[in-house]
């Protein structure tokens, strides 16, 4: 296939000329999700990074439908155009695509999803919508300038919870959301990761084989906000997996039923030396502890999720 | 087909016969009745909407814009707190043209906390670019629902519209009300045929955010989209009384109807339950002679300037009686009627009446007292009376106030 073929506009799902950082990690989930669910897809999105640099006005990098209302309620709003069809489909409404050819799905960051759209997104996964929800997270408000988020981890230098003379930065440890959503009795639970494509494809795909709610975090670096290389994108993604800091897996029905291994797990701070967002950790007197209570996080998950190989 | 309902029953039976294709509500008092009833009805399979238990208002007027987004007929019902916690999505709804009903059933917002019916939860909503309804009575709130839906979806319009009726005092009263054929809803209000839909087939994107240089034309669009919505509402009304054979202030495009307003030399102008008191009052007035008339506003937004304008064209002195409180400035209604005049030159006292806040009964005392007071600035320059003259708490407490207020 000719390169112009390939990169053709019209057949694109996530085009091109959005208004991303160079090596933006939500910008890789957008165009991975697209390429996953295909064109008979009505995707609701909130307000944040990707809202923002997809869809200035009257340009939109979106090839499939999409809606943004506000911050905190993409779930409802993917809950009502779900309920909408089933309306329609139910009722024989003619000019309606049929309910089950229609994949309905919400994408927000870790702020609309952690924070302050948990209502919303509680409440689609209690009354079983028929809506993938995939979280890019990045760990912070970066849409807003990096302000800490439920997703911060702990030691993260932040707007909003910035190292100092006096502070390590981020001084709790980041909300599990996977498992508060999997409490909620949803079916398809899944952790993925920008730099292993495949694996975030092929549950995408799984997922919307389900009927009703399912969950989908996929770990999305942002060098802007965590002060790194945008080569290094795809490096620290790796890394997050093989310091056993962010493991992949998969959680049906609230069991683990599937994992990642690691054959040789390395250090956290191979993870943390390449983001400037811990930085400080490296040079503060007392650093050091928190670095151990980082690799305590690590070896907990590897020990939880059975990941040493 | 008379029937005695109560308001919530009746507005839900105004719904079924809109027949929307998805309802989300989440409970308040004294509303909650309303969507109970909606439950009843889909629970027996007699309304085949889907029906989405929500976790909040919030939800439920978030899940109405997705319903709405996708082509959907949707109904939503709510008043005091859970506005207010709608009030953000709401906003976005008319900035997106994408239509949706709701009946409120007014009640006073917090704090202090009250489940009785005022207007300061509506009021409050009046910038967002939705449509007001008001009441008089339980087949007027059940009329309003079903013109709601005929301009709020209407092509030119595509807004957010409220149908009001005030908490306990509508929604819980017992009234006779004539329910809706079949053949005449299908004439009336027919299926809701949306502008854009989030079709995938035909994919758009929705909810765009704009740059300075779009944003404003936008909010003009907006704007010009209520102040078109005063002909829809006067062509419903018309369309109404050809169909249904009841009347809502056809000479005033639907917007006010007038009560012993063609010699009146004082007015009393107000909105919702009240009014009909009020017309017994001035019944009295008349039989001793005195001229004295009522404009009754039956939509808070778009304001009716030029129909009230019309109306008080030979007036000497109005009083404005409103369920609403004044926030630094005085209350709605009294702002806005004066603002009408303003631009006829017209220069005559209009007083401002704070009546049954948080359902203080509206006795006709109470309604003597608004008239005699209008009556003795009758024909007097608005200068002698002065912004402080014209408000008047009816009644105010002052022996339960604390020293020095």
């Amino acid at each position: 296939m000719a390169a112009e073929d390939k990169f053709r506009h019209e057949e694109d799902l996530f085009c091109p000329g959005h208004r991303a950082c160079p090596g933006c990690g939500a910008a890789i989930a957008c165009k991975l999700v697209t390429e996953a669910t295909g064109p008979n897809t009505i995707m609701a999105m909130p307000t944040g990074c990707m809202e923002v640099t997809t869809t200035p006005f009257p340009e939109s990098a979106w090839g499939i439908s999409w809606i943004h209302n506000v911050f905190e309620n993409a779930a409802a709003i993917a809950a009502g155009f779900e309920t909408a069809y089933k309306a329609f489909s139910k009722r024989g409404k003619e000019g309606y695509m049929d309910y089950d050819d229609v994949n309905f799905v919400a994408m927000g960051g870790d702020g609309a999803t952690f924070d302050i759209g948990i209502r919303s997104l509680s409440g689609m996964l209690e009354r079983g919508h028929d809506v993938l929800y995939i979280c890019y997270d990045n760990e912070a408000y970066m849409n807003t300038g990096i302000q800490r988020s439920g997703s911060t981890p702990l030691g993260a230098s932040t707007t909003t919870s910035p190292s100092g003379k006096v502070s390590f930065g981020e001084d709790v440890h980041k909300k599990d959301m996977p498992r508060i959503v999997a409490a909620h009795g949803v079916e398809y639970v899944a952790t993925a990761n920008i730099a292993y494509p495949n694996d975030f494809q092929d549950k995408i795909e799984k997922a919307l084989e389900i009927e009703g709610p399912k969950y989908i975090q996929v770990f999305a670096p942002c060098p802007r906000g965590w002060r790194n290389e945008a080569r290094d994108v795809v490096k620290i993604g790796r890394l997050g997996v093989e310091t056993a800091l962010h493991p992949i897996y998969e959680m049906e029905n609230g069991e683990i039923t599937e994992v990642q291994k690691i054959k040789e797990r390395k250090p956290v701070e191979e993870y943390l030396k390449l983001q400037g967002r811990f930085k400080h950790l490296f040079k503060m007197e007392g650093g050091e502890e928190i670095i151990q209570e980082i690799q305590r996080v690590a070896d907990r998950n590897a020990e939880i999720f059975g990941l040493d190989e | 087909m008379d029937k005695m309902l109560t308001g919530y029953d009746a507005v839900a039976e105004a719904v079924k016969s809109c027949d929307p294709d998805v309802i989300s509500a989440y409970p308040i008092t004294p509303q909650t009745d309303i969507v109970e009833k909606l439950s009843e009805m889909v629970a027996d399979g007699e309304l085949t909407s889907e029906f989405i238990k929500v976790d909040s208002e919030f939800n439920a007027a978030s899940t109405c814009i997705g319903a709405s987004a996708a082509g959907a007929r949707v109904f939503s019902a709510t008043c005091s707190q859970g506005l207010k916690l709608m009030s953000e999505v709401l906003f976005t709804a008319s900035g997106m043209r994408l239509p949706l009903v709701m009946a409120i059933a007014n009640r006073s917002l917090s704090s202090p906390l009250s489940i009785w019916s005022d207007y300061t939860d509506t009021f409050a909503e009046k910038d967002g670019g939705m449509i007001q309804f008001y009441a008089e009575d339980v087949q007027e709130a059940m009329d309003n629902i079903l013109m709601a839906y005929k301009v709020a979806e209407d092509r030119e319009i595509l807004l957010p519209a409220l149908s009001c009726l005030d908490g306990f005092i509508l929604t819980h009263v017992q009234e006779p009300v004539e329910l809706y054929d079949e053949e005449d809803m299908k004439q009336f209000l027919p299926d809701r045929v949306p502008k854009y839909t989030l079709d995938p087939s035909n994919p758009v994107t929705m909810g765009a955010y704009t740059r300075p240089e779009y944003w404003a034309e936008c909010k003009y669009m907006v704007q010009k989209a209520l102040m078109k919505s005063k002909d829809k509402i006067g062509e419903a009304v018309e369309e109404f009384a050809d169909v249904f054979d009841r009347e809502y202030g056809l000479e005033n495009n639907g917007l006010i109807s007038t009560y012993k307003m063609e010699d009146a030399e004082v007015a009393i102008v107000s909105l919702g339950s009240v009014v009909g008191t009020i017309k017994n009052v001035i019944d009295e007035y008349r039989d001793k002679g005195e001229k004295v008339g009522l404009v009754k506003l039956r939509v808070y937004r778009p304001f009716p300037v030029h129909e009230i304008n019309k109306a008080l064209e030979d007036v000497e002195a109005v009083g404005v009686m409103e369920k609403h409180v004044p926030s630094g400035h005085q209350a709605g209604v009294a702002i806005d009627t004066k603002s009408a005049l303003y631009s006829t030159g017209k220069r005559i006292p209009v007083l401002d009446f704070l009546v049954g806040l948080a359902g203080r009964d509206v006795a006709r005392d109470n309604i003597r007292n608004v008239i005699e007071k209008t009556k003795d600035v009758k024909g007097k320059d608005p200068k002698e009376i002065g912004f402080d003259g014209e408000e008047h708490w009816e009644p105010l407490r002052t022996e339960i106030l604390p020293e020095g207020i």
